[in-house]
């Protein structure tokens, strides 16, 4: 967050529209935002405002009607599948459901070696490949010799979505856009998680987008909070800046609906709508 | 001393494999619901939350088998009866339940309420049309949910619209016991206010007469429930008031979840999130001793040597653990 540090993912006046005419849904709506290396940014907002949709145009999974994305300075193409394809070995995702994140008809091996392939270790001697592997899961507190021969559907929730993380750790992207790792877990599997993605960003230096709708991850985990309202961005800065002292009513608002435990949480503000 | 609704004596249920393996998942489990008050129960995936709610009702279906204990709903005692007995005249009237994906239980071909139709007739089958109408009206408004909804089918609601629906649904028979079995897990924050406000208000407008809440979200339990049960592969391992749970944990575990709370309070960010170590055991084959002893950072030897039983102290505050309270507490001041 320092002045020095280099730009990392920059977006200018990023809009995403759905439909035509009468039907038209503006899902993401003129948004700025400029990413350092190495930060630890949160995307927080309530269910339809627009932040996947944010995060799958980062990912250039489909297409942005208006708007420019800048990568390291420079303006993002992914114009030919092969750029595409170049562009991807620089972000990778983990998504909110474990469960359909796999190909259900590879073994878990055959997974980490395509991601091994596709770091240029396609002609590595087997023993360094296994090497390689049995640091992910060392990383993630797995035992690769207990997992190697497994289909993903032999494996819990909490074991996926740690291998998920396992894969990020072999491919090592510059960033990671991590939507929601963490709504379909149980919270002691949660702190796990959230303390991986934290270790990602100490030793390997990743940059790390984390969408949420819960203020008090975003709270915990993050340098930078952007919230995100109607597919616009409301309020920005640095964590204690946004969860301490909120501006919008929005974000207070948010704030409000999580429950707390030394605080009176006040459920009389509930408007049914 | 108020009535009690729900009393549960040393409740045992397993499940049975396909290779006829028994698998205990509700381990000699008691507890007592009184009226008015409500219990959170708490625990990590898989440590039996959910199959302590499917067995209080008495609903017992392949592979979930009944083995020992008590039930007793309301002063009427329903072990052994049979499951068809009991969705009869048990389900809805007496006791009522609203599972994980409750929304998904919504018939996408059928407007709302046709299913609160269905649902009157089975118990009440003289019930007129209008009169269903009307009481559905009513009570919909009151919970603060738009009468329209009614005539909607459950496509054009939102998740947690529907989520309401369906717990203002279960509870139109005016039950004496509610089980919400993590009625909020599938809804952003914003939503799960409004569901635990809604439990809140059935609760203070007495259409349900007690409640049990089932979550791994224990801000949630603090501020919705009376007394908090942390459950551990199958057992009880801490039962007490929110606030001597939450506060002052006396079991590892129970210690150990409380670690891993997040809220957005100034302080947190200071705070080292603890994760609790290893796997829950495999229920197959369970631990002799006792049950938590392989991820415990306090283990000593005798902890594997012989079945621990539940401590009682002061109060109605029970605990699991082979330490006295005084030696707990001394532990986790050395730390």
């Amino acid at each position: 967050m320092t002045d020095e540090k280099k730009s990392c993912l920059k977006g200018i006046g990023l809009t995403k529209v759905f439909g035509l005419g009468r039907q038209k849904t503006v899902a993401v709506d003129h948004v700025n935002f400029d990413i350092c290396e190495g930060e630890f940014v949160s995307i927080v907002g309530e269910s339809g405002s627009g932040k996947t949709t944010l995060a799958k145009m980062l990912l250039g999974l489909i297409s942005i009607s208006e708007g420019e994305i800048y990568f390291q300075g420079e303006k993002r193409d992914i114009s030919s599948q092969r750029k595409k394809q170049e562009y991807w070995k620089n972000i990778q995702a983990i998504f909110q459901d474990p469960f359909s994140s796999y190909n259900i008809f590879n073994k878990i091996d055959t997974l980490f070696l395509d991601c091994i392939s596709m770091r240029g270790g396609r002609h590595l001697p087997h023993e360094k490949k296994v090497e390689m592997m049995t640091e992910a899961c060392s990383f993630v507190n797995l035992k690769f010799e207990e997992l190697t021969n497994k289909y993903p559907f032999e494996l819990s929730g909490g074991q996926m979505q740690r291998l998920m993380i396992a894969r990020i750790f072999l491919l090592k992207p510059k960033i990671l856009v991590a939507d929601e790792p963490t709504s379909m877990i149980d919270a002691c599997s949660r702190a796990t998680i959230l303390d991986m993605l934290m270790r990602l960003r100490n030793e390997i230096g990743m940059t790390i987008i984390f969408i949420t709708h819960d203020i008090g991850l975003a709270y915990y985990i993050s340098d930078t909070v952007y919230i995100m309202e109607h597919g616009k961005i409301v309020e920005s800065g640095t964590a204690d800046q946004v969860i301490l002292n909120p501006k919008e009513a929005y974000t207070k608002r948010l704030i409000s609906d999580v429950p707390k435990i030394h605080e009176e949480w006040d459920l009389s503000t509930v408007n049914y709508s | 001393m108020s009535k009690v609704m729900l009393e549960v004596k040393e409740l045992t249920t397993k499940y049975i494999t396909r290779f006829r393996e028994d698998v205990y998942a509700v381990d000699h489990v008691s507890l007592k619901v009184e009226e008015g008050k409500s219990l959170g129960i708490a625990g990590e995936s898989g440590c039996g939350k959910s199959t302590l709610a499917l067995s209080l009702m008495g609903y017992y279906f392949a592979p979930l088998h009944y083995t020992s204990g008590e039930i007793i709903i309301n002063g009427q005692n329903i072990t052994g009866m049979d499951p068809d007995e009991v969705r009869k005249s048990i389900l809805g009237t007496e006791i009522a339940y609203i599972p994980q994906s409750a929304m998904n239980a919504l018939n996408p071909t059928q407007k709302i309420i046709h299913l609160i139709e269905d649902v009157i007739q089975a118990h009440n089958p003289k019930t007129t049309k209008k009169e269903i109408r009307e009481l559905a009206e009513g009570r919909f408004e009151e919970l603060g949910l738009p009468a329209e909804v009614l005539q909607k089918y459950p496509v054009e609601l939102s998740g947690g619209m529907k989520q309401r629906t369906v717990i203002a649904t279960s509870v139109i028979l005016n039950p004496k016991v509610l089980i919400a079995d993590e009625p909020s897990s599938a809804l952003d924050v914003t939503s799960q206010k409004m569901v635990i406000k809604m439990l809140r208000d059935l609760m203070e407008k007495g259409y349900v007469k007690s409640m049990i809440f089932i979550t791994h979200e224990l801000p949630l339990l603090y501020n919705v429930t009376d007394d908090i049960m942390v459950m551990y592969a199958g057992q009880i391992v801490e039962k007490g008031t929110a606030q001597e749970v939450v506060f002052d944990p006396l079991h590892p575990y129970a210690k150990g979840l409380m670690g891993s709370i997040i809220v957005p309070e100034k302080g947190l960010r200071d705070v080292k999130l603890t994760a609790i170590p290893g796997v829950p055991p495999n229920l197959k084959k369970p631990p002799f001793g006792c049950q938590f002893a392989e991820r415990c950072k306090y283990v000593i030897p005798e902890c594997k040597s012989h079945p621990i039983d539940l401590r009682e102290i002061k109060g109605d505050r029970i605990y699991r653990c082979i330490f006295t309270e005084a030696q707990l507490r001394k532990v986790y001041q050395n730390d």
